[in-house]
């Protein structure tokens, strides 16, 4: 038996969840808005005081463990080699590190590129290229440009094994901050996340929760252990594997519309048929993507951007509405809920936009190929037909009473044929907002977590 | 270990010889980076950059690899790897053509060696030796 108080310092609000082991449940949830800028215990003493009052008083817990994807969550620089190779292997380590990925470079760095670095505030560079035994001059090189530039942030090194002795002396050279692991790529098309995503883990741990105002809380809680994303990932894994003798859901999609991106999580194998000839660089079962131009509030705006005249001027004409207008509203305000049927109206169709977009880029894809032995089949991406659940989360999806359009919009439709969309998932909601939290939970009771999540993940 | 790029191009799925040529070169102490069949220019290209390798080996037995392999030399330059060996081999072009011509077509977009049908994997392997070393 054991209390558990989880918390979630989202960018907008700090989030508690409390879980009691005795009746397998959560007992409250309780919300306040995160105070980053200040003094982030703030919004955490606010929060607390309103769980005690639904608790009817205080409550000793056993152990207090949060993630967080407060200030800007974590904003990482992913570099390698060839664009859909190393580069493409160095972004999904670090989406399933649950990072931010707003810098992406291939081939040689430039000074322009290195300086990026610096002025977008890059929290940690992970530098890749080369497969085992492969290309060793590019990562040199890269390696010596980060250091002339002098980057102050933490340097992963997950490259061409054959190197580590050279970028170690780089490293030391030039005074950088840096780690050696494993290469993201060992050979071509082959995918190696973990040990590059544990040192980027340990170093979130590490120093980036303290440049980011957050470890002044540490005194009143035991630890921040994860991105907050990772703990949504570590979730949804064990929902669909399963622990012990508690079944899992099998294959799974976790959709997470926020107000600055949206998240996207599928939980499989790659392929489901054995008529198709893979491509690629290898996918990971637990894939993460995030859509940074794709979100309710701050990246409204990008939702519209990627639309022609014409078509904005479609959904203008059948909405009866000026999109353009609403989206910047929005951008403008990114504080306010709505409280109109109009804004709901709007609010549920650019979520639904959302979900179908982000879903098209995370989604596998699917080719007819006419060979003389017949037609053949090349997929790239992860085939998700089978998905059994795609789950919703995200603060517009929980509160919209249209949710199931939503998530309807990942989809299988007829204009995207070539598409590996889930054919026909059941939907499900995570009604209290617990999934961070069960993450979190996961790390030290995993068959509780996953109880709780079958039980208040809702069916629509 | 020499890096050496194998792959089958095109529109084509023609999947045991390329498996016997992985062994063979495989047994004669290369890394061989094979990417399969239905592989593109690009595929080839991409993996020879990631791997280092001074070889790219080409198959094609459906007899569309004139067109297949069109422009790959201009792609490699393009993509700096301008200096890689790139060989080819299989039932490269269809019908009942003097190979000798066929040798000079493809010699003149830019091949370094040209085998034709029914050639076997060990007499590849002595030109890669001669060509890369051992």
């Amino acid at each position: 038996m054991a209390k558990y108080l989880l918390i979630d310092f989202g960018s907008t609000f700090t989030k508690l969840s409390a879980v009691d082991t005795a009746v397998d449940d959560v007992i409250a949830t309780a919300s306040s808005f995160t105070t980053v800028e200040t003094d982030i215990s703030e919004g955490y003493q606010a929060a607390l005081r309103k769980l005690e009052a639904k608790l009817g008083g205080k409550i000793v817990f056993d152990r207090i463990t949060a993630c967080s994807s407060a200030a800007g969550g974590l904003k990482m620089a992913a570099i390698g080699l060839v664009e859909e190779l190393t580069v493409e292997a160095a972004k999904r380590v670090c989406l399933g590190a649950g990072a931010k990925v707003d810098l992406v470079f291939s081939h040689h760095l430039t000074k322009r590129e290195t300086a990026l670095v610096s002025s977008e505030k890059i929290d940690i560079v992970l530098l890749a290229g080369g497969a085992d035994g492969g290309n060793t001059e590019c990562v040199l090189h890269n390696a010596k440009k980060l250091g002339e530039a002098g980057i102050k942030s933490p340097i992963v090194y997950a490259g061409n094994k054959d190197v580590q002795d050279e970028i170690q002396d780089i490293f030391t050279q030039y005074g950088l901050d840096g780690y050696i692991c494993d290469n993201v790529m060992p050979k071509v098309n082959v995918l190696n996340i973990k040990s590059a995503r544990d040192t980027i883990r340990q170093i979130f741990l590490k120093k980036i929760i303290a440049a980011k105002g957050i470890k002044k809380i540490e005194s009143e809680i035991d630890a921040i252990i994860l991105p907050t994303p990772e703990a949504v990932l570590q979730a949804a894994e064990l929902l669909s594997k399963g622990y012990l003798d508690e079944p899992g859901l099998g294959d799974i999609v976790v959709v997470d519309i926020g107000g600055a991106t949206t998240d996207m999580y599928s939980i499989c194998k790659q392929a489901n048929r054995s008529d198709v000839i893979l491509h690629g660089l290898e996918e990971p079962f637990a894939k993460r993507t995030v859509e940074g131009d794709l979100g309710m509030r701050y990246s409204a705006p990008g939702i519209v951007k990627s639309l022609s005249k014409e078509e904005i001027e479609f959904i203008n004409r059948e909405k009866g509405i000026d999109i353009e207008k609403e989206v910047d509203h929005r951008y403008h305000n990114v504080w306010t809920l709505p409280d109109n049927e109009h804004d709901e109206f709007v609010d549920q169709l650019l979520a639904e936009m959302c979900a179908y977009r982000a879903m098209h880029r995370h989604v596998g894809k699917i080719e007819e190929v006419f060979t003389p032995l017949g037609t053949m089949y090349n997929q790239t991406g992860k085939d998700l037909t089978e998905v059994k659940y795609v789950i919703g989360t995200g603060g517009v999806v929980i509160r919209s009473v249209h949710a199931d359009a939503i998530l309807s919009r990942t989809k299988k439709m007829i204009q995207n044929t070539n598409e590996l969309r889930p054919l026909d998932p059941e939907f499900l909601i995570d009604e209290l907002y617990i999934m961070a939290a069960m993450g979190l939970l996961a790390k030290e009771d995993p068959l509780t977590a996953l109880k709780i999540m079958k039980k208040h993940l809702k069916s629509i | 270990m020499k890096s050496i790029v194998i792959g089958v191009i095109g529109a084509d799925v023609h999947a045991v010889g390329n498996k016997i040529i992985e062994f063979t070169l495989t047994n004669a102490g290369y890394n061989v980076v094979n990417i399969g069949v239905l592989s593109s220019q690009e595929d080839f290209i991409n993996a020879a950059i990631e791997t280092d390798a001074k070889l790219i080996l080409v198959s094609s037995l459906y007899g569309h690899g004139e067109i297949d392999c069109r422009g790959m030399r201009d792609k490699c330059i393009e993509a700096g790897i301008g200096d890689v060996l790139l060989y080819v081999g299989g039932n490269i072009v269809v019908g009942k053509q003097d190979f000798n011509e066929v040798r000079e077509r493809f010699l003149a977009m830019g091949f370094n060696r040209v085998y034709p049908p029914g050639t076997s994997i060990d007499l590849a392997l002595k030109d890669i030796k001669e060509d890369l070393g051992d």
